[in-house]
């Protein structure tokens, strides 16, 4: 399985968080926002015109925006990592 | 006294909880970051008078936001005698990560598992005496919102407030260190105390977004929301609004006039023309407001406003914004003060300042008063809404512009992560609640600055004693000639240059003082502007008033949360110019094309 990141990732697609590469403050948030190793993910939808994507972890569904999401890196399906 | 901080991450109902126990009107709002400032309310908690302070939510002890700032410092500066917790039950998978930061700095702790009924729903069972047990924390399932838990809540807080007041951990930050520790303990408690479904059902959220974020329909969707959401603020308000204006003149002519009879001319001049006339006209607009923040309570208790910053975030980012920056342009359709605070979620101090400079253009329940009060009397029954949600337009316009010019001067690469909460229903209750905060909030700026520039206008008006009122000899009129080189090429004349003036304190004002000025109220006062002006005046005085600065209220906050003079005579110098240049363009093409 090639390492992939969250922003390409198709609607609808299952996958496992493996790394999140991003500055101390972004990855504080997204740590209290349910982003952790080995957290499955789902790519519920994303807007027009390279808007942002809607990702569903567990509860919680949560907006970013694409260059956001290319700094979280997934492998394909549930329980890759 | 004995001091109770609520904390909790952003959307957990802190708020809600709040108003429940201390009867107070905090606002709510399903928006993470609702409330960006600290609130306090005093109630009997066995038999002692206990303090109870509402925090803005936090994601964890390290935020780099103002707003997470601020709770940090009161916590550093201000140990209180308990932490009452609050966390979301449906979310708790991650919002334990919290409690246990918090858990960590020693502070005497009450943990309470808020809208328990939404997780019920979801299918997640937690069993709180087991969490209760491993965590060494009373922990209680609640939901402050309908009331289920509340008492044994109540019981608990009285119980822990005995216990002495622990000191804070000295080295606040160090103690913030252990994370990694975090993760292990929140694993081992989740396992043992929660039971989350496998595969979540599908929920009454799913389904709606599926229609109100599609990627085509969806933007349609929400204009065409708005449009309805006008269209019935004006169909159900403007008669309303017409019949209070009739009640408070037959009132004058019934009673009023016979009680003054005795007092000097000027002296009941004053009372009546003045004070009466002017006050009445504009409040004859409660039961508007009071119908547009039951409207806004709805939208913003829904949970939409987060699907509209997921609508909008790719347009807004080309104009050097982000979603959020959407989102407070629509509460700014309330008042301007409160969204101008709610910037306090961005991290970046330039897309704070670019937020906050076209947060102004939003057209607030103030502006719209004046709106609905011109609109229904220059143009036709049909025609009046589609007028008005043209000036909601030209708000966005004025906005998008602004922030398309001076983008680059705000630079930002600030991140948007935001969380999408599900749809929620506010009860009667809150629904209610909001009215009565914004009906005591306009009572108080009709007690602060309405009465005083009501009277202003009338002396202005009615000085020298020599001159005719209302003339072109009285103080007012000198004032408009002298400013008549500015106006006329705006069609603006001398009466309207002077309500547009007071204008800048607060826009209640400028229908009152047209009263004044020209002493009529109500369906005559109507009349009398439908007579002297016609549509493009009208329009081109409704477009200034539109696009130059809101209040003085608006001012002094652009001020306090910029703390940079500088910044805010610029915002102030920008909207004069644009307001003068619209109107100019508007009424000089209008004009040339023969209108």
């Amino acid at each position: 399985m090639s390492a992939s990141t969250l922003a390409t990732l198709k609607q609808g697609d299952l996958a496992t968080i493996v790394a999140i590469h991003a500055d101390q403050a972004l990855h504080q948030r997204l740590l209290a926002l349910g982003f952790r190793k080995g957290k499955q993910i789902e790519l519920v939808r994303q807007a027009v015109f390279s808007g942002p994507l809607q990702v569903r972890l567990g509860t919680t569904d949560v907006v970013l925006r694409r260059n956001e999401a290319s700094k979280i890196e997934v492998c394909k399906g549930a329980g890759c990592a | 006294m004995k001091r109770i901080a609520l904390l909790g991450m952003p959307n957990t109902g802190k708020s809600t909880l709040f108003n429940r126990m201390t009867g107070g009107a905090a606002r709510v709002g399903n928006w993470p970051g609702i409330t960006v400032e600290l609130l306090s309310g005093k109630i009997l908690l066995g038999g002692d008078m206990v303090e109870i302070i509402d925090l803005p939510g936090i994601y964890d002890l390290h935020g780099f936001s103002d707003d997470e700032q601020v709770v940090r410092h009161f916590l550093h500066d201000n140990v209180p005698d308990l932490a009452l917790v609050i966390l979301n039950a449906t979310q708790i998978e991650r919002q334990m990560s919290l409690l246990l930061q918090l858990k960590q700095l020693n502070m005497n702790v009450v943990v309470l598992l808020n809208m328990s009924d939404e997780a019920r729903k979801y299918g997640i069972t937690i069993d709180s005496g087991k969490m209760s047990e491993m965590l060494g924390l009373p922990i209680y399932l609640l939901s402050g919102k309908y009331g289920a838990g509340y008492q044994d809540a109540i019981q608990a807080v009285t119980k822990a407030l005995r216990y002495p007041t622990p000191g804070m951990a000295e080295q606040l930050r160090s103690q913030l260190e252990q994370d990694e520790h975090i993760e292990s303990e929140m694993v081992r408690v989740l396992r043992h105390s929660v039971q989350v479904p496998v595969q979540m059902p599908e929920h009454l959220t799913d389904k709606l977004d599926r229609v109100m974020l599609h990627p085509w329909l969806g933007l349609p969707i929400f204009f065409g929301i708005m449009y309805l959401l006008f269209q019935g603020i004006f169909l159900l308000g403007q008669p309303l609004q017409g019949g209070v204006a009739e009640a408070l003149s037959w009132l004058r002519g019934a009673a009023l006039e016979a009680a003054v009879a005795g007092a000097p001319p000027w002296l009941s001049g004053l009372l009546l023309d003045g004070i009466y006339n002017g006050v009445a006209t504009v409040a004859a607009f409660v039961p508007i407001i009071v119908l547009f923040f039951l409207f806004m309570a709805m939208v913003e208790d829904s949970g939409y406003l987060s699907r509209a910053a997921f609508l909008m975030d790719a347009l807004m980012a080309r104009m050097g914004l982000d979603g959020r920056g959407f989102v407070m342009l629509l509460m700014g359709f309330g008042c301007n003060v409160p969204a101008l605070m709610g910037t306090r979620v961005m991290r970046s101090r330039s897309m704070r300042l670019l937020t906050m400079l076209v947060i102004p253009f939003s057209l607030c329940s103030a502006r719209l008063q004046v709106f609905v009060f011109i609109t229904a009397a220059l143009f036709s029954p049909q025609h009046a809404p589609l007028v008005l949600f043209s000036l909601y337009l030209f708000s966005f316009a004025a906005a998008i512009l602004t922030a398309l010019l001076f983008r680059n001067k705000f630079q930002s690469t600030e991140p948007f992560v935001l969380e999408l909460p599900p749809y929620r229903f506010p009860t009667l209750r809150q629904m209610l609640l909001r009215g009565w905060i914004e009906v005591r909030h306009f009572l108080s700026r009709a007690t602060q600055f309405i009465v005083a520039g009501v009277v202003l206008v009338w002396l202005l008006t009615n000085l020298p004693s020599s001159a005719v009122p209302g003339s072109a000899d009285t103080l007012a009129g000198m004032i408009g000639s002298a400013l008549h080189p500015i106006f006329a090429p705006i069609g603006i004349n001398e009466q309207l240059t002077i309500a547009l003036i007071f204008g800048f304190v607060a826009k209640e004002i400028v229908i009152g003082s047209l009263a004044v000025i020209y002493g009529l109220s109500g369906d005559a006062l109507s009349g009398a502007l439908g007579q002297q002006l016609d549509w493009v005046q009208a329009y081109s005085f409704m477009l200034f008033t539109l696009v130059y600065t809101p209040c003085l209220s608006t001012i002094a906050t652009l001020r306090s949360e910029a703390k940079d003079m500088r910044y805010t005579l610029f915002t102030l110098g920008w909207s004069l110019a644009l307001a003068w240049a619209l109107s100019f363009v508007f009424y000089q093409s209008a004009r040339a094309l023969g209108y």
